[in-house]
C-alpha cells in the first residue's frame, strides 16, 4: 500500500491551467485554504472552479484565476456577501454557472456515479434555466410524465478538500459534525488531494472516534498533505472555529494589499504574517 | 395556551413591541404544520419557530443552524448536516422561512443579484436553495424592512418560484405552496383568485396607506383588514424571558418603527 503523503506545493504542481477544479467545504467552513494559498503561488489560471463558495472562490476570483465558476452561492457566513467575489463578479471578471444547492449536489452525485446527469425537481420555473441555457430537461418515462431538470454531472479533473485527520494511505477523517460534500468531491474528481490537520497512524483514526467519521476512503484519494491550521481562516470543527477577526480583515482589505502582506511567501510565511498581525492587534 | 393568566400578571407585562408582533406572525406560519422541519432564516423567524415549538406546534423539528436537530433548549435529537438537509428539502417534510432581496406580487423571490444577471449592478448571495425549496416544500418569506426596494413590480432574477410561474408548470409544481410573507409592517398571503399578494393583517400602529406606500406593486387589500393577532401573555413571557432575554429582536425590528 502506497504512501500518498505530499506537500501542498507538490499538489499544486500537478494542477494545470484550464483544469476543472472542485473545492470542498461550504461557505467559510473547512475550506482547503492552505492548498488554495499554494495554488495562488503558482501560475495556474483559466480554471473552472466548482465550489459551494467561500473565501476560496473570493481569493481565486480576485487573483484572476477563474475562467468559469460553478456554484449555488458564495458567502463568508458571518459576513453574508464575499466582497472580493462580488467585486470580481460586478466587473465581469469570470463566467458564472449559477445553480441551486440541490442541483449542485445532484451534479456531484451524478459525477461520482459516472452518470451523465441526475433528474431534479429544482430549477423548473425559476431563472436557473434562463441563465443556464445549456441545461436540458427530461421527461419521466413513467406514468407521471413529469418534466424534470437533467442536472449534468460535475466531473472534475481534481478536487481539493480539508479534513481533521488522515493516514498516509489517504483515508480521511471528519471529526466535525458536518461532512459537507467532501467525499462526493473526491469521488467526482479524477484526482483528489486531501489536506488535514494531522497525519496519524491508521489504527489511531478510530481510537477515539467512531468509524463513521472516516469520511474519505483511500480509493478516492490521490494525495495527502499535512497542513496544520490548513483551513484558516475558515472553520475546522472541532479543532478550531472561524477566525472572525482575520476574516473581517480579509473582507475589509483591498486585495493587492492583502496579497502583499499575507500571500507573498509560503505557508510558514503566511502563518507568521498572521501571528505578526495578531500581535499588533493585541499589543 | 393552557397557562392560567391572572389580571395581575397581565397588567405587569409591558405591551408587545413591533418585533414581538413579527415573532408571533412568523410563529403562526408553522401552526398546524405537524411533524416537519421548521427552517427559519434570520433571527425573528428563528424566535418564531422556537416559540411555535414551545407552544402550539410541539411536534416541529428545529435545527441549530448547523448540523444538528435540537429541542427548544438546544439539546440534540438528531443529525442533519447540509447534505441530508438538502435531501430532506427534496422529500418535502419542511417549511422554510427565507429572506428576499426582491419579492413580486406573485411571490417570485430574488437573492441572486440586482440588475442584469449577465452583468449585475450588485452581486448578492446567489440562488442558494430557493428553486429547490419553492418546488418541494411550503415556503414563507420574512422581510425585516418593508420597502419598494424589496416589494418590486418585477424581480431581476427569479430564484424562488412565484404563483404565476408555478401555474404553468403542471405536475412539477404540485408541491408548490407559498404560505405567507411577514414584514415589519404586516402579514401577507396569496389568497386571491389570481394568487397575488394580499394584505392579510396589519401590525398594530401600521396603516394600510403606509403599507401601500412601501410596496412597489398594487397590493390586494380586503375591505376589512384585521390586525395581527395579539401575543398571549405566556407567549410574551417566553419571548422575553426564555427565547431572547437579551432583546436582540429589537435590533432586527427597531421599536422606533416606521409606523
Amino acid at each position: 500500500m502506497g504512501d500518498k503523503t505530499m506537500t501542498a506545493d507538490e499538489v499544486v504542481s500537478r494542477l494545470e491551467s484550464g483544469m476543472t477544479l472542485g473545492i470542498g467545504g461550504w461557505g467559510s467552513r473547512r475550506k482547503p485554504m492552505a492548498l488554495v494559498r499554494a495554488l495562488l503561488r503558482t501560475g495556474v489560471t483559466d480554471l473552472t472552479v466548482v465550489s459551494y463558495g467561500g473565501p476560496d472562490v473570493g481569493m481565486l476570483a480576485a487573483a484572476g484565476r477563474i475562467r468559469r465558476l460553478v456554484t449555488a452561492f458564495v458567502t463568508l457566513d458571518s459576513i453574508p456577501l464575499e466582497p472580493h467575489y462580488r467585486a470580481a463578479r460586478e466587473r465581469a471578471g469570470f463566467e458564472l454557472t449559477e445553480v441551486d444547492e440541490g442541483m449542485f449536489l445532484a451534479g456531484l452525485r451524478a459525477a461520482a456515479h459516472r452518470l451523465p446527469f441526475l433528474p431534479v425537481r429544482a430549477g423548473i420555473g425559476s431563472d436557473v434555466l434562463r441563465i443556464n441555457p445549456e441545461l436540458r430537461t427530461v421527461t419521466s418515462p413513467y406514468e407521471d410524465g413529469e418534466t424534470l431538470v437533467a442536472m449534468p454531472a460535475l466531473r472534475m479533473d481534481a478536487a481539493l478538500v480539508h479534513v481533521g485527520r488522515a493516514d498516509r494511505l489517504g483515508n480521511g477523517q471528519c471529526l466535525g459534525p458536518d461532512p459537507y460534500m467532501d467525499d462526493l468531491f473526491c469521488e467526482a474528481a479524477d484526482a483528489a488531494y486531501v489536506s488535514c490537520e494531522r497525519i496519524v497512524d491508521t489504527a489511531e483514526l478510530t481510537k477515539e472516534a467512531p468509524p463513521q467519521s472516516l469520511l474519505l476512503t483511500r480509493l478516492a484519494v490521490t494525495g495527502v498533505v499535512e497542513a496544520p491550521h490548513g483551513a484558516h481562516f475558515t472553520s475546522c470543527a472541532p479543532d478550531y472555529g472561524r477566525d472572525e477577526e482575520f476574516q473581517r480583515l480579509y473582507a475589509a482589505t483591498p486585495w493587492p494589499e492583502f496579497t502583499e502582506r499575507f500571500l507573498g511567501g509560503d505557508e510558514a510565511a503566511y502563518r507568521s504574517a498572521v501571528r505578526e498581525w495578531r500581535k499588533e492587534q493585541t499589543g | 395556551m393552557s397557562t392560567p393568566e391572572t389580571a395581575v400578571t397581565r397588567a405587569a407585562l409591558p405591551p408587545p413591541t413591533r418585533a414581538e408582533y413579527c415573532v408571533i406572525a412568523c410563529a403562526d406560519a408553522w401552526r398546524g404544520a405537524g411533524e416537519i422541519l421548521a427552517s427559519p432564516m434570520g433571527l425573528i423567524p428563528s424566535l418564531g419557530a422556537r416559540l411555535a415549538r414551545l407552544t402550539f406546534a410541539p411536534d416541529l423539528l428545529l435545527t441549530d443552524g448547523e448540523a444538528l436537530l435540537v429541542g427548544p433548549d438546544g439539546a440534540p435529537e438528531g443529525w442533519l448536516p447540509y447534505r441530508r438537509h438538502l435531501d430532506l428539502v427534496a422529500g418535502g417534510r419542511r417549511h422554510v422561512m427565507m429572506g428576499a432581496s426582491q419579492l413580486d406580487r406573485y411571490g417570485n423571490q430574488n437573492i441572486s443579484c440586482i440588475g442584469d444577471w449577465a452583468r449585475p449592478r450588485r452581486q448578492l448571495l446567489g440562488m442558494r436553495g430557493a428553486p429547490l425549496n419553492t418546488l418541494n416544500n411550503p415556503t414563507s418569506y420574512w422581510i425585516p424592512r418593508h420597502s419598494r426596494r424589496v416589494f418590486v413590480e418585477r424581480v431581476d432574477v427569479v430564484c424562488g418560484v412565484g404563483y404565476d410561474r408555478a401555474a404553468g408548470l403542471g405536475g412539477a409544481a404540485r408541491f408548490h405552496h407559498l404560505a405567507r410573507v411577514v414584514s415589519d409592517l404586516g402579514v401577507f398571503d396569496f389568497a386571491t383568485p389570481d394568487r397575488t399578494m394580499r394584505l392579510a393583517s396589519l401590525h398594530p400602529g401600521v396603516s394600510v396607506e403606509r403599507v401601500r406606500e412601501a410596496t412597489g406593486f398594487a397590493l390586494a387589500v380586503p375591505d376589512e383588514v384585521p390586525r395581527t393577532r395579539e401575543p398571549e401573555a405566556a407567549e410574551l413571557r417566553l419571548i422575553r424571558e426564555v427565547l431572547d432575554p437579551q432583546g436582540a429582536r429589537t435590533r432586527e425590528v427597531p421599536e422606533k418603527a416606521r409606523g
